[in-house]
């Protein structure tokens, strides 16, 4: 194959205050070929491709696009180099339509025919194989859908060089599979992809080359087809690691949480829940599965004491007294009062969770502040708690006075679980506890849920990661459109099982089990 | 980066904008110095401008000291001033920290000066006067808490708009201050005239201390309640983010009441020293407009009530120095003065600019730190566009959460 560097990157660097974002890269993209940027979460990756994109200015270093230097200071910059970038977040504006979001911001000079906009989406979509409606608007699109509106508003700018920013964390695994063989076909056409990704086994089905960012530095870039996912992971952490989640036999299993026949309405009175039911027992990891916005986190927050029910039953039985306590149309803190331990590991970390702003101590202290009949706050104890949980769990902080915000994720996260473990819970529910997290820090989570489990704590874990789900788990209850579909022994079932549980009640989408390979 | 130039394609940009990381302590305060003594440099050139060379560069700065600290007279008032201004500030601080729009401020002050003399007009002499001491306080407290919880418990019940109600409720307590003057007054002017019985006491013989005691008081009793206290802490945890008070079981609706309760009460307390202990009387501008330049000192001071003492001090001192530059100068107008106090304001807060941000020059490719004022405009673009950026997906969030 003939390779002619398409985009190269000489030394660059970013540093933001103190902080080497970049160090000294270097990087080239061939013509038609799709390289994958690998790394673990605060390596760099989108730093590295927002300054290609024009939103940061490089610090140092050079530019080259088709071997001559440039210098981008702007999206528009970029654009004229045939660069087009599609954020993880999409930038699109709600009430217009797929063509009337395309052609925003182009100025081409011939005059603004929606006729001809729409013809043309409809050309670039049929070379593609895209699926698109240009007069659909977009508040009425599945993520998906405008998806792929900003691939097509990159592509209709006649870009070259597509960069897309990953792409496929709220995709699933069906639309995956339509977004990859899209990018086959553009990389067929003579067009260069770079794809940010940290899902290994996507880096391997659909990359040509990998090239690997650890802390700011490109440590190397590797041929796809002569590397494996352990040679890579080995690259990105830059030690071995064992990928393997240990599962022990849960013992002394006692019912500990019940859940019974729980409707929930959201705000606008639709179902979210309904006729929920289940047990969660002590000693014992409960996963539940289901395609994002399925009621998970609805369910997690009647069980805290943070959403109404509508109909139906929570109650736990209180290993101390024994008694049964109900828990359902009680507040958090009328919760805690009863003496029902439970914690919970929000979804929304820095929103739910923690409070970005206050430094790590302010944010252990928020479950414990109450204690003592002062009007004072006590925050000795929190201090010694958060240095604990930063010495045990490896925090990485400059001091415990850092205001959580400016942590990474996996950080973050574990200063969170830190707190909820730290009360010695009954139930411990943790909605997508590794979302966002590196390698490292996932297994790291996992541990801690699995050394919760031998003390003898009932753990709900929400994942979304079906592998992970039937490694870590004992049972697995599947939920889709707010209902149960089922429920499977985490030791015998497998992927595809879950896959199609997922999707049973959502007759139209019936397609997706095939593709749960 | 020797090849640049010889490229004829590339157009490096002159400058660029980093984050900077941690700045020592001592470089932010030279930063803010740097700014004030820029604003008034350009202020003095202004005014010398103005003034047509009947004085000098140099007579702006010692008429703006005298009129600060000339007597004896104008310092006490400096320091009442500033005391009154503070006084707001630390009222509008919990409520601002909690993220709930206090504009209200200037109806709060009028509840307390209102209620204070109304005492004094009905009981003073009437009853002994620690008594009627005593009634003033509890009323221009509870006159200045109601004003400001009633936009507190719509706020809390049906999710109104704080500031909208908040300023509205100013427009109703001027109105009661206009009515009850010349309901007092039938034929007056709609001025009052001063008092004498009940009225507040002085404190050793001084009739500024008991201002100051106060409001030093309610200082330190700010600065524990935020940093110590756990309503302080709770207060903050809702206003940085409601859903993590309702996650660990804060009562959201309560702590809104509760500290808005708080915010008006300083206010009414602040009115009772103006009506009660300073001016005897009540008149609709009374107020000052403090509720709003508080504002700007709690702003300017980040929220923290010892970092408010300077910057409150800073803006009387502004005010009541360039009154005297008004004075000295012959200008007949307050436009000219309120003018230059803007520009002032301008330069202190552009500079905040320069402490989170520095400016790269490229080529030397050296960690540059000079802010260079005339590159101001494109680097401040830059910032707005960024925080425009953030605002619009934080406002994209709040329409989700209200889906």
């Amino acid at each position: 194959m003939e390779k002619t560097v398409a985009l190269e990157l000489k030394n660059i660097s970013k540093f933001f205050g103190k902080v080497i974002a970049n160090n000294k890269i270097n990087l080239s993209l061939y013509k038609g070929e799709i390289l994958s940027i690998l790394g673990e979460n605060g390596c760099g990756k989108t730093t590295l491709m927002n300054m290609i994109s024009g939103i940061y200015f490089p610090d140092e270093g050079q530019i080259f696009v088709d071997g001559k230097e440039v210098v981008i200071k702007s999206p528009l910059d970029a654009f004229h180099y045939k660069i087009g970038m599609i954020h993880q977040h999409f930038k699109l504006v709600d009430v217009f339509t797929a063509a009337q979001n395309i052609v925003l911001g182009v100025n081409d000079g011939s005059k603004y025919s929606i006729k001809s906009v729409n013809a043309k989406v409809k050309e670039i979509a049929d070379k593609y194989g895209f699926h698109i409606d240009p007069k659909k608007k977009i508040y009425d699109m599945s993520v998906s859908e405008k998806q792929t509106v900003e691939i097509v508003k990159v592509l209709y700018r006649g870009a070259d060089i597509l960069i897309l920013d990953e792409p496929t964390a709220v995709l699933t695994p069906s639309e995956t599979e339509k977004l990859f063989s899209v990018l086959r076909r553009m990389k067929e056409d003579g067009k260069s992809i770079i794809i940010i990704t940290h899902k290994l086994h996507e880096v391997l089905a659909v990359s040509d080359r990998v090239a690997v960012l650890r802390k700011g530095e490109n440590v190397g870039s590797v041929v796809t087809s002569e590397t494996s996912e352990s040679q890579l992971t080995e690259m990105m952490v830059g030690k071995k690691v064992e990928l393997n989640i240990e599962r022990s036999q849960p013992e002394n299993t006692v019912d500990r949480l019940f859940v019974e026949h729980v409707d929930c309405m959201d705000r606008e009175g639709v179902k979210v829940l309904d006729d929920v039911s289940f047990i969660a027992r002590s000693g014992e990891i409960l996963g539940i599965a289901g395609i994002a916005g399925s009621g998970q986190r609805e369910l997690l927050e009647a069980i805290a004491g943070l959403q109404k029910l509508k109909n139906g039953k929570i109650s736990y039985l209180d290993p101390a007294t024994g008694k049964m306590e109900n828990l359902q149309d009680k507040t958090p803190l009328q919760i805690r009062e009863m003496g029902v331990r439970l914690s919970f590991v929000p979804e929304d970390r820095l929103g739910m969770g923690l409070v970005g702003n206050m430094d790590l101590v302010d944010n252990v202290m928020l479950r414990s502040y109450r204690k003592g009949k002062t009007p004072f706050l006590n925050r000795k104890d929190p201090g010694k708690l958060t240095n604990e949980i930063v010495s045990s769990l490896e925090v990485v902080t400059p001091n415990v006075h850092t205001p959580v915000r400016r942590l990474s994720g996996g950080n973050v996260q574990k200063v969170l679980v830190g707190r909820e473990i730290a009360s010695e819970p009954k139930v411990l529910m943790a909605a997508y506890p590794v979302r966002g997290l590196d390698i490292n820090s996932s297994y790291l989570i996992y541990n801690l849920l699995n050394d919760q489990k031998k003390r003898g704590t009932a753990v709900i874990f929400v994942g979304e990661d079906l592998d992970v789900l039937i490694s870590l788990c004992d049972r697995i209850l599947v939920i889709g459109s707010g209902r149960i579909t089922g429920e499977v022994n985490g030791r015998e079932t497998s992927k595809e099982e879950i896959g199609r549980l997922m999707t049973k009640t959502v007759a139209t989408e019936s397609k997706k089990e095939e593709s749960h390979e | 980066m020797s090849n640049v130039k010889t490229e004829k394609s590339v157009r490096e940009p002159l400058f660029h904008i980093a984050k900077r990381g941690g700045l020592p302590l001592w470089k932010g305060i030279l930063i803010r110095f740097i700014a004030i003594f820029a604003g008034l440099l350009v202020c003095g050139i202004f005014v010398t401008v103005a003034a047509d060379g009947k004085k000098g560069f140099f007579d702006v700065f010692a008429s703006l000291f005298s009129g600060a600290f000339g007597t004896e007279r104008r310092r006490w008032l400096l320091l009442q001033d500033t005391a009154l201004l503070l006084g707001v500030s630390l009222a509008l601080v919990p409520a601002f920290k909690m993220k709930f729009w206090n504009l209200g401020g200037n109806g709060q002050i009028l509840m307390g000066c209102l209620t204070s003399t109304m005492c004094m007009f009905y009981l003073g002499g009437k009853l002994p006067d620690p008594v009627v001491w005593l009634i003033m306080t509890v009323s221009a407290i509870a006159a200045g808490a109601l004003w400001a919880v009633i936009p507190a418990l719509f706020k809390a019940f049906f999710r109104t708009n704080e500031s909208l109600f908040t300023l509205m409720m100013n427009y109703i307590a001027f109105h009661l201050v206009c009515f009850f003057i010349s309901y007092w007054y039938p034929k007056g002017t709609g001025t009052m005239t001063p008092l004498e019985a009940g009225v507040l006491p002085d404190l050793f013989g001084n009739k500024y201390l008991l201002t100051l005691f106060v409001v030093v008081l309610l200082t330190v009793f700010m600065f524990a309640y935020l940093r110590f206290s756990k309503h302080g802490y709770e207060l903050s945890v809702v206003g940085e983010s409601e859903n993590t008070a309702r996650y660990i079981g804060v009562n959201v609706k309560g702590v809104i009441i509760r500290t808005l309760l708080l915010s008006g009460a300083i206010c009414g307390i602040v009115g009772l020293l103006i009506s009660g202990s300073i001016n005897h009387a009540v008149g609709s501008n009374y107020d000052n407009n403090m509720g709003f330049t508080a504002i700007m000192a709690a702003w300017l001071g980040k929220f923290d009530p010892l970092i408010i003492v300077l910057t409150s001090f800073f803006i009387t001192f502004l005010t009541r120095g360039m009154g005297q530059v008004r004075t000295d100068f012959g200008f007949t107008s307050e436009a000219l003065s309120s003018v230059i106090i803007g520009i002032i304001y301008f330069c202190v807060i552009a500079c905040e600019f320069f402490i989170s941000y520095q400016i790269k020059f490229n080529g030397e490719h050296k960690k540059t730190k000079k802010p260079k004022k005339n590159r101001f405009e494109e680097t401040v673009k830059r910032d707005f566009a960024e925080e425009f950026k953030m605002a619009k997906e934080e406002n994209f969030e709040e329409n989700k959460e209200e889906k």
